[in-house]
């Protein structure tokens, strides 16, 4: 099916500025449902609020956009009100790590059959430019106009360490690496979780004269290395791109399954 | 009948409120009156004094807590001290002989009964303790039939142990019995705890 | 009434009249004095193939349970005063995508942490304008266990019915008192999900009301991909930012209740034909009122009670044709005055009198008797 069989295409040209990498990133997702031959009646798309989570206006499945931070807790009841449905939880990054931090770390260590899609651009976008939890050191925005002096969070640590079965990371620049590791995460049986670095030149670049959506795209090539790479050896601060986990272990999904056919024996 | 109020106290692990429990069940499904029971929740249940309140009624009960119960149990002296200034002028106040002795003059019946004694040497399962109770309150009041309360226990305790309190609610009630007589019913001198 | 009698707590009867009423999907999170209903449900619902979620907070409870209700469960959560304040949002989002829900709050006292294992019902107010921005919300409540098993089944047919979350504000004694209740195997009416008949292929708009004011819904995973958003939102539920549709979407979310406010309102009158004195009264407060008035007539005062088991939309009309016909009214509530500024809003007199507790210590009929003396000249 082409593209646009998945889109809904009264709500194009979408809102996302010029040189934003979220379009490019929701094509990728687009081309790996499309890949993995999901009925569209199956899939779920569930957001919160923020620039990325205008995503569910745009495509044509069943789309919940929810509150802020909280997509994660909306998809686990759908999830377990219908587990045979495919859920995907396209979130930004302050959505993913600051509001929604505890549902994210929840969600990883229940293990909840559900993908979560981190659309990083460091920045808050929708508010204006504010710093989010994965804004840089030193880095300006509007709320860190001296510098910021926050540590970010690493989210495929973070989410590594809440436990998530999948772990992936790649970036706007890399399309059909990001659609490869997508498709991986989706039919990953278990709580999956991608990041996808996504440039603002709007905000985020402009502040930080780190220049356009081109310039932020070149950033990704040449800033990011596959994992294991050598050149990470030499230049520590170069960001890896790769599938970090993928092990199984049992979704929360299936773990109640037993749970509830147990319990009907026990009569 | 009309309205008949009790509170039992004792510490937490006792089984004041499955007693209370037990007797509200047996007078709401098996005798067909009115029974409402609450309970005190929170730091207040946690060790120190726990209490259960139970009224039994063949009128509809509206206020459902006891301010001066008819009955008082009193398991522990810590339970004795605290509670036994609410009890109704004239009511019935029931303290175990191991654990409590009765210093104050209350205007009210009180007996002092071996309980935890007679279980521990009869049965060897503290745990029925509070059956027990239940039998000596069953045997004094007379509120509701033996019949009720065994239906109630059966309906309520694991199988395996159900005979173990069966046998704690007759020894409670034959406890009582013999306090008629008043050789049972004598203060102790000592408390153990 | 035919069916099994049994001596049980109210947080017991609230999970007996969910389960009567179809719960498939309860998320929570502890606290006292609500926890029963997490426990009692978290093994007897995986029994009946319904689903039992303990979330990491009450906001991702309230969410999941949204979340839930679109894939076409009855859903519940209860919490109580810190976990209810933490739901707000989420109930907002609820009323504002028209999502079926019931939320029980066990009230305790507040505000803050308060007084966890006392009662309170401080959370009337919280219940109407908990959540931001204007709306309309159903509150229920009862002051006997037989009632809450029954407004527990309302709770669930009324959130069906006009697509709303409906909040059942419990207290601590209605809570955890036990006393008979019985569970009938059957009569009590079950309002089941509406659900469109639109096949696939035509055109469904999920929030294009029909003229009876009803929604039919379409289930996540149906065969009508719609999109719901807590934004004000078109008859598809996308997005827009046209002032009449603004204006369409809250109009119709307030009118969708408070004009059918004749349906959804409960009260019970209690001896109130020939009362001069009129108590009015709701949860576990009205046991108390209640308590008061056979008191009141075993010595001769004409006295009687109007309990309120629909505290939102507030029965108005009610309360003013049952004032008229009365000299005196006495609001029993435990908190500072919640329900009375409702009822002084309602009435024409000014002998409108407050009898109210709000230290945690259960209300009982000789508080109302002393304000009662207090009022009619007899001193304390």
């Amino acid at each position: 099916m082409p593209t646009k069989d998945f889109i809904r295409q009264r709500f194009f040209p979408h809102l996302w500025c010029a040189g934003c990498g979220h379009g490019v990133i929701m094509a990728s997702l687009i081309r790996a449902i499309e890949a993995l031959n999901l009925p569209k009646n199956n899939v779920v798309i569930v957001s919160g609020i923020g620039c990325s989570s205008r995503m569910p206006g745009y495509l044509d499945f069943h789309t919940l956009h929810t509150l802020h931070g909280r997509a994660l807790a909306f998809a686990t009841g759908i999830k377990m009100g219908r587990p045979e449905l495919t859920v995907i939880v396209p979130m930004g990054d302050g959505d993913a790590s600051a509001i929604g931090g505890n549902h994210l770390i929840h969600a990883a260590r229940r293990n909840i059959d559900v993908t979560a899609l981190v659309l990083n651009n460091s920045i808050y976008g929708m508010t204006g430019g504010q710093n989010s939890p994965t804004t840089p050191l030193d880095a300006r925005s509007t709320t860190t106009p001296r510098g910021n002096i926050d540590p970010a969070f690493d989210l495929v640590e973070l989410a590594k360490g809440a436990g998530a079965s999948f772990v992936a990371r790649s970036t706007a620049f890399h399309t059909k690496e990001l659609e490869q590791m997508l498709e991986k995460a989706i039919s990953h049986r278990g709580f999956s979780f991608v990041e996808a670095m996504s440039g603002c030149p709007t905000y985020f670049g402009r502040r930080n004269k780190l220049g356009s959506g081109v310039d932020l795209m070149r950033m990704f090539r040449e800033r990011t290395v596959p994992i294991g790479s050598e050149k990470k050896k030499t230049d520590p601060s170069l960001i890896e791109r790769g599938i970090f986990v993928d092990r199984a272990r049992p979704s929360y999904t299936d773990q109640y399954r037993y749970i509830t056919q147990s319990a009907c024996e026990e009569h | 009948m009309g309205t008949k109020s009790f509170v039992f106290t004792g510490s937490g692990g006792q089984g004041v409120i499955t007693a209370a429990i037990v007797l509200g069940e047996a007078a709401a499904l098996h005798e067909g009156l009115n029974a409402v029971q609450t309970q005190v929740y929170g730091p207040e249940a946690r060790g120190g004094a726990t209490r259960a309140d139970l009224i039994i009624s063949t009128d509809p009960i509206r206020y459902p807590k006891v301010i001066n119960p008819h009955v008082l149990v009193c398991l522990t002296q810590e339970s004795y001290n605290k509670f036994a200034p609410i009890i109704r002028p004239g009511g019935l106040l029931i303290a175990d002989a191991s654990f409590v002795s009765t210093v104050r003059k209350a205007d009210a019946r009180q007996v002092v009964l071996p309980m935890y004694e007679t279980v521990k040497e009869k049965i060897g399962k503290t745990i029925v303790f509070n059956i027990c109770m239940l039998g000596c309150v069953l045997s004094l009041t007379g509120i509701v039939s033996r019949e009720a309360v065994v239906k109630a226990v059966t309906s309520r305790m694991a199988e395996a142990h159900l005979d173990m309190n069966l046998r704690a609610l007759n020894l409670g009630m034959e406890l009582a019995q013999a306090a008629g007589t008043g050789v049972i019913s004598a203060p102790r001198q000592t408390v153990s705890s | 009434m035919s069916g099994t009698l049994r001596f049980i707590q109210g947080n017991e009867a609230v999970v007996e009249g969910a389960l009567y009423a179809g719960l498939g999907f309860y998320a929570g999170y502890p606290i006292t004095p609500s926890t029963e209903i997490a426990e009692l449900l978290a093994e007897r619902l995986p029994k009946r193939g319904g689903t039992y979620i303990q979330m990491e907070d009450e906001i991702a409870s309230l969410c999941s349970i949204i979340g839930a209700s679109l894939t076409g469960r009855k859903v519940m959560t209860a919490t109580s005063g810190p976990g209810f304040s933490l739901m707000q949002e989420a109930i907002g989002y609820a009323v504002m995508a028209e999502v079926p829900c019931v939320v029980v709050n066990v009230q305790r006292s507040g505000p803050s942490t308060g007084l966890p294992t006392a009662v309170a019902q401080g959370d009337v107010m919280q219940a109407r304008w908990g959540t931001h921005g204007d709306h309309a919300i159903i509150a229920l409540t009862a002051s006997n266990l037989q009632d809450v098993f029954s407004m527990t089944i309302e709770a669930f047919n009324m959130a069906e019915t006009y697509r709303t979350p409906v909040i059942l504000l419990l207290d601590e004694v209605v809570g955890h008192m036990r006393e008979k209740v019985v569970i009938p195997g059957e009569g009590i009416p079950v309002v089941e999900r509406l659900v469109t008949s639109v096949p696939e292929g035509i055109d469904y708009h999920p929030y294009l009301a029909r003229e009876d004011g009803r929604l039919p819904m379409s289930d996540f995973g149906g065969v009508h991909r719609y999109n719901v958003t807590g934004l004000v939102h078109d008859m598809w539920g996308f997005p827009s930012n046209d002032p009449t549709v603004a204006y369409n979407l809250l109009r119709h979310l307030v009118d969708k209740i408070e004009k059918r406010s004749h349906e959804i309102v409960r009260c019970q009158e209690h001896q109130l034909d020939d009362a001069d004195i009129l108590l009015i009264s709701y949860g576990s407060s009205a046991r108390s009122a209640l308590h008061m008035v056979e008191k009141g007539r075993d010595s001769g005062i004409r006295i009687g009670l109007l309990e309120l088991n629909t505290l939102w939309p507030f029965p108005y009309e009610i309360v003013r044709r049952a004032a008229e016909k009365t000299e005196l009214v006495l609001v029993v509530e435990m908190n500072m005055g919640q329900i009375y500024q409702e009822v002084k809003k309602a009435v024409r007199t000014d002998r409108v009198y407050l009898v109210n507790r709000f230290d945690g210590v259960f209300i009982s009929h000789t508080d109302i008797e002393k304000v009662l003396n207090v009022v009619m000249g007899r001193g304390v």
